[in-house]
């Protein structure tokens, strides 16, 4: 009798909050229960080698890319002083507004040989001038890199603001010359959130699919996506997610252990303005040329280009159909985010109240799809639905029921962005201290009713925040919502890979401004907070 | 059954503990309807535990507490917080920083009319003084005021217990004192029954009609404020209840006291030493304002200490056999250390330890 009455309803819902992310990886699983060997056969003789090698060159030179870019930007930005110091520290955080599918067509849009800003250049500077070749795997390289780098730049910006100049003076006082003390102390200092930023820029790169899409350059993901709609084998898309999903359990791992690393000190020893080393005229223009290179081909350009490409047909560009994507984004973006914010706060105000190992395992479980490439996760998911399905036409119900059903891209979703909405919701909550709830349930008020009257008034913030940065994401999405559609159903993010996957960039650019214009949303937000936090 | 009703909350051997480790065990008091109780204790002590298990908070890993004649707790079963009616101020007050004043004291009031909610919010707003500040924010309140709201809020609903959390430790010295006073006014005057937690003996003085002293999981003593301080059970209550120093002693007979200040008729209460045989080696206590001073007296000590307290002095004095004992003297008997010293013991209760 004991036993039930423990059983309450609190812990049916946290069960429940972990089975889809449990789904979807069992899923993934299943894909060794029966082998295709037709198509396997061909996929690891022609396919595979070639997509994990891709992948791993592609994942490697990405972060070491991104590590150059993002350490030396904000060594710059906040250690040194220099024209435009000011403005680059926070103009620098931009291009993460920017989806990669679309960076990639506006990097490729400018700079390819017939493209605008080539041909710019060699009618003003010189005819002979000729770029090197952007449809190529530099050219990948540098697209991602654009649009990642600011993971990493946020976190080592972080980092030395709060230990940069010290440790410099450290160094110093020990004899060391500046440049000595950068290598010596403050880089190796700045180490573990270096390799905190590159391993988040790794998840991110083995999940990419929009950008690889376009340059034709096959990895894991394009090779998830093949196998099941260009080779019909859906097991074989399995199996391949599998593959990756191996990866991806590796990096995310390393990045877990990492963050174990990253102690900030105290942050009144914060770097002050007055502190700060004013360079030398000569290198000056340098850290600002530099600077200014990846400010301009990582927003200006792109930003530009798409312009360029929208501002002549805007008025033929604005037709029923764009506003009819605009309005599938929008209206599915709202619904995603209504439902993963409303259960991320059950989920919290769960696992506040519950305070048990299952609460524990419940929140670690159904968080960790942000770990998961979208083309794993839409395929993973896929398989137990197919199953239910199945099941449910054997009853005699009119078949395929979920499959192809708005619920399954819901489901994807929530996974995904489960934990997106989650932090912050639970950031806020931690803030509100157990004493508020044992006074609201000594006041006989307990359960929703206390979330409703006591929690959700003072951690409005953190659910706006959640909202926001759901709606964001879940419009940026592209693999999932491809995948797992309804047919026919279409959204900006969709509309603008098949635009640009048949060279349509003309008319991809106008839906694309559209999806950045949101991106750049959080980013603000983003960039103000970490001003305020400055202050 | 007239001793159930006279019990009205009763605690009976109550144990809790967190993971198989044992917090607190045997514990058990009983209150009568409208007293005061507090449970004064070490940190650590387990006192707030014993609140919070009494609150709800805490499940009982054995024993039994009833309220009203209504069990709430014991093994196995625990009446949710929200179904006891039992009110509670907590140590950082908690406050709903959302909501006003006056809508915080309404807070926890159930199926009344508007109009009615609104009598009872403001009849309490007025005995806590805060009419004018009904419709301010809580963090506009001072540390006073925030605590007064608390206990309004706590009381609005008219709770058949009242828990107090250390309601007093985060206020000036000062305020705690007048503070301390209304609040026992309020609380006799709405004759609400009320335990508070407590480390500091002045706040349980001032506050309590029955005392409880916690000591490591254990309740060691439950009694008057008078009796804690006058009769201490053993040693811990006696050194942590008041200052005072242990003599060594012999006794002479089952009911007198040989010491190095003379000889003494025990006439203490405490159980535990009755099979006492003449001839025991004991310890007898000795608090400050046992000790006159008397410039005349033949017996006399040696001052190796002095803290000077405004009103009186704290002297600290060696005896002939080096044992030493306190003594409080009005101020203008100015001594110097090493200076001798004429004293006179004035004792009504020995208290004799083995």
């Amino acid at each position: 009798m004991v036993y039930f009455k423990r059983f309450s309803i609190w812990q049916l819902f946290l069960v429940l909050m972990s089975l889809p992310t449990t789904l979807a990886l069992v899923g993934v699983l299943t894909a060794w229960l029966d082998i295709d060997l037709a198509v396997f056969g061909h996929l690891f003789e022609f396919v595979i080698p070639n997509a994990v090698l891709n992948t791993l060159g592609l994942v490697l030179c990405v972060a070491i890319v991104t590590s150059l870019i993002a350490v030396i930007s904000a060594w710059l930005t906040t250690v040194c002083d220099f024209p435009g110091r000011a403005f680059f520290s926070w103009a620098l955080i931009l291009p993460m507004a920017i989806p990669g599918y679309v960076m990639a067509f506006a990097l490729v849009g400018a700079l390819e040989y017939t493209g605008s800003f080539q041909t710019y250049l060699r009618e003003s500077i010189s005819s002979s001038l000729i770029l090197p070749d952007v449809y190529s795997f530099g050219g990948v390289v540098l697209a991602l890199s654009l649009t990642l780098y600011p993971y990493t730049y946020l976190l080592v910006r972080n980092a030395f603001q709060t230990q940069g100049k010290q440790s410099l003076e450290v160094g110093q006082s020990l004899g060391l010359s500046v440049r000595q003390s950068f290598w010596r102390v403050s880089l190796p200092q700045a180490r573990p959130w270096i390799v905190g930023g590159s391993l988040l820029v790794m998840m991110e790169t083995l999940a990419d699919f929009g950008t690889v899409a376009v340059f034709n350059y096959d990895t894991l993901t394009t090779t998830i996506y093949k196998s099941w709609f260009s080779l019909f084998s859906f097991q074989s898309a399995l199996q391949i997610a599998s593959l990756l999903l191996l990866f991806v359990i590796v990096v995310s791992l390393l990045e877990r252990q990492s963050r174990h690393k990253q102690r900030f000190t105290n942050a009144r020893n914060a770097v002050q303005a007055r502190s700060r080393i004013l360079l030398p005229s000569l290198q000056a223009y340098l850290a600002c040329a530099f600077c200014g290179v990846i400010f301009f081909i990582g927003f200006l350009l792109p930003i530009g280009q798409l312009l360029l490409w929208a501002i002549p047909h805007l008025s033929s560009g604005l037709t029923d159909q764009f506003w009819r994507y605009m309005l599938g984004s929008f209206s599915l973006s709202l619904l995603a985010m209504t439902i993963i914010t409303a259960f991320a706060l059950l989920l919290a105000f769960a696992a506040r109240t519950q305070n048990s190992y299952l609460a524990n395992w419940s929140v670690k479980i159904s968080t960790l799809g942000y770990a998961l490439p979208g083309t794993v996760l839409a395929v993973g998911l896929l398989a137990p639905i197919a199953a239910i399905d199945h099941y449910l036409a054997r009853l005699g119900f009119a078949a395929p029921i979920l499959q192809g059903s708005i619920v399954v891209m819901l489901l994807a979703y929530s996974v995904r962005f489960m934990a997106v909405a989650f932090s912050p919701i639970e950031n806020n909550l931690l803030r509100v201290t157990p004493s508020i709830d044992a006074a609201s349930r000594s006041l006989s008020v307990s359960g929703l009713s206390m979330l409703w009257r006591v929690h959700f008034p003072m951690i409005r913030v953190g659910v706006l925040t959640a909202m926001v940065l759901v709606f964001v994401d879940v419009m940026k999405e592209l693999p999932i919502t491809l995948m797992t559609r309804p047919f026919g159903f279409n959204t900006l993010a969709v509309r603008i890979y098949e635009l640009s996957s048949e060279g349509l960039w003309q008319r991809a650019a106008l839906p694309a401004l559209a999806i950045v214009l949101v991106g750049l949303i959080p980013v603000v937000i983003l960039i103000l907070r970490a001003d305020k936090v400055q202050q | 059954m007239s001793t159930e009703v006279e019990h009205y909350l009763s605690l009976n051997e109550v144990s809790i503990a967190y993971d198989s480790k044992q917090v607190l065990s045997g514990i058990s008091f009983s209150l009568q309807r409208g007293e005061i109780g507090c449970l004064l204790g070490p940190s650590g002590c387990g006192k707030t535990s014993l609140l919070r298990a009494i609150g709800g908070f805490e499940p009982l890993s054995g024993g039994r507490i009833t309220l009203n004649n209504e069990v709430i707790s014991q093994m196995q079963y625990t009446l949710a917080p929200e179904q006891r009616q039992i009110g509670m101020v907590f140590q950082d007050y908690a406050l709903f920083p959302h909501l006003t004043v006056i809508e915080n004291v309404k807070f926890g009031l159930h199926g009344l009319s508007q109009s009615e909610s609104d009598t009872r919010s403001l009849y309490l707003l007025e005995q806590i003084g805060l009419m004018d500040k009904k419709a301010v924010m809580p963090h506009e309140l001072s540390g006073g005021e925030q605590q007064r709201v608390a206990l309004a809020r706590a009381l609005a609903p008219q709770p058949k217990l009242l828990l107090l959390d250390e309601p007093f430790s985060n206020l000036d010295v000062e305020l705690r004192e007048s503070l301390g006073e209304q609040v026992r006014a309020l609380l006799k005057q709405t004759q609400t029954t009320a335990i508070m937690v407590t480390h500091d003996q002045h706040e349980a003085f001032a506050m309590a009609d029955s005392i409880g002293v916690l000591n490591d999981g254990a309740l060691l003593q439950w009694d008057s404020a008078y009796a804690i301080y006058h009769q201490p059970i053993n040693a811990f209550v006696a050194d942590f209840v008041g200052q005072g120093v242990m003599l060594n002693g012999e006794m002479v007979s089952t009911t007198e006291v040989q010491t190095t200040l003379g000889c003494f008729e025990r006439k203490s209460i405490a159980a535990t030493i009755d099979n006492i045989q003449p001839g025991d080696r004991v310890k007898v206590l000795i608090r400050p304002d046992d000790i006159i001073h008397q410039d005349s007296s033949e017996l006399t000590a040696k001052v190796v200490a002095r803290h000077f307290r405004g009103a009186e002095f704290l002297y600290h004095l060696e005896l002939d056999n080096h044992e030493r004992v306190l003594a409080l003297v009005p101020s203008h008997h100015d001594h110097a250390i090493n200076e001798k010293i004429g004293i006179r013991l004035e004792i009504d209760h020995v208290v004799v330890f083995k």
